[in-house]
């Protein structure tokens, strides 16, 4: 599985981080609370957040996080954006909850 | 070899710059990626919580054959009970501040956790020195 084929699949709106599309992903996390996401997100997995600050591209990229999916609309501030392309993290907006996101992740193969 | 990083204490969000860059620098010298996780962590976290609760500071990292030194310094309020302070879930951090992610009381359980050595000197009024030691295999 890559951060490409998820996006394909799933017709997610890419954001921010074209680069970073061939990037494999091994799994998902979800949370809101950097300090967790830190400790417990497994390399190369896709992260889903309600965060859209410029702090999580930093998180993301400390910890090797494939990809970042921002749910339920929340804002993605444009310096977000900017890293985000810098260090090749693709992002993108959903307006589906966690939930939902994560029921779609596992119909396509992602455990 | 030595880098030296000054941390401003007024725009949290963009806060985590100084662990990012320690990061390339121990890829590039090609440090096992399980000890680079587990500097970015406690690094992360202790640079963060200079920027959060002691408007910022100055880090200082040592790079040798045998470890990896990171010595944290702020002149922020310091933290008045150490112990109480290390358990996961106490912050002093604002609602705002939580709302955007930060503040879960897991920053220096997390730094115990990831770093080898830890060690932290505080005083009330004066500020805080944090020293976070990996050991090189
Ligand atoms: N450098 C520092 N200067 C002053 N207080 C600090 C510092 N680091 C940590 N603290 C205090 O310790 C508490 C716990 O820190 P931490 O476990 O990182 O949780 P959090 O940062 O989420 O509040 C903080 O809320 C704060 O009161
Ligand atoms: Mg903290």
């Amino acid at each position: 599985m890559t951060v490409q084929k998820i996006m394909d699949a799933l017709q997610l709106t890419l954001v921010a981080g074209e680069k970073g599309l061939k990037k494999a992903i091994t799994t998902g996390y979800v949370g809101d609370l950097l300090s967790s996401v830190m400790a417990h997100a497994q390399e190369g997995c896709v992260w889903l957040t309600i965060q859209g600050h410029l702090n999580i591209v930093a998180v993301a990229s400390l910890v090797n996080i494939s990809c970042i999916i921002v749910i339920q609309g929340a804002t993605i501030q444009p310096d977000t954006i900017e890293k985000a392309n810098e260090e090749h993290i693709p992002i993108f907006s959903t307006e589906y909850s966690a939930y939902e996101m994560v029921k779609k992740l596992v119909d396509i193969g992602v455990y | 070899m030595n880098l030296h990083y000054h941390v401003d204490g007024d725009a949290f969000i963009a806060a985590g710059e100084a662990s990012s860059q320690v990061k390339k620098v121990l890829k590039q010298l090609g440090i096992a990626p399980h000890t680079i996780r587990k500097i970015a962590i406690s690094m992360y976290e202790a640079e963060m919580n200079m920027v959060l609760h002691a408007n910022g500071g100055d880090i200082h990292v040592e790079i040798t054959p045998h470890k990896i030194c990171i010595t944290l310094k702020d002149e922020g309020p310091g933290i008045p009970d150490l112990e109480l302070a290390m358990q996961e879930g106490y912050s002093t951090a604002s609602q705002e501040i939580r709302e955007l992610g930060f503040g879960a009381g897991m920053g220096l359980p997390n730094m115990k956790k990831y770093s080898d050595e830890l060690s932290i000197r505080s005083e009330v009024g004066k500020g805080t020195e944090v020293e976070i030691i990996a050991w090189l295999p």
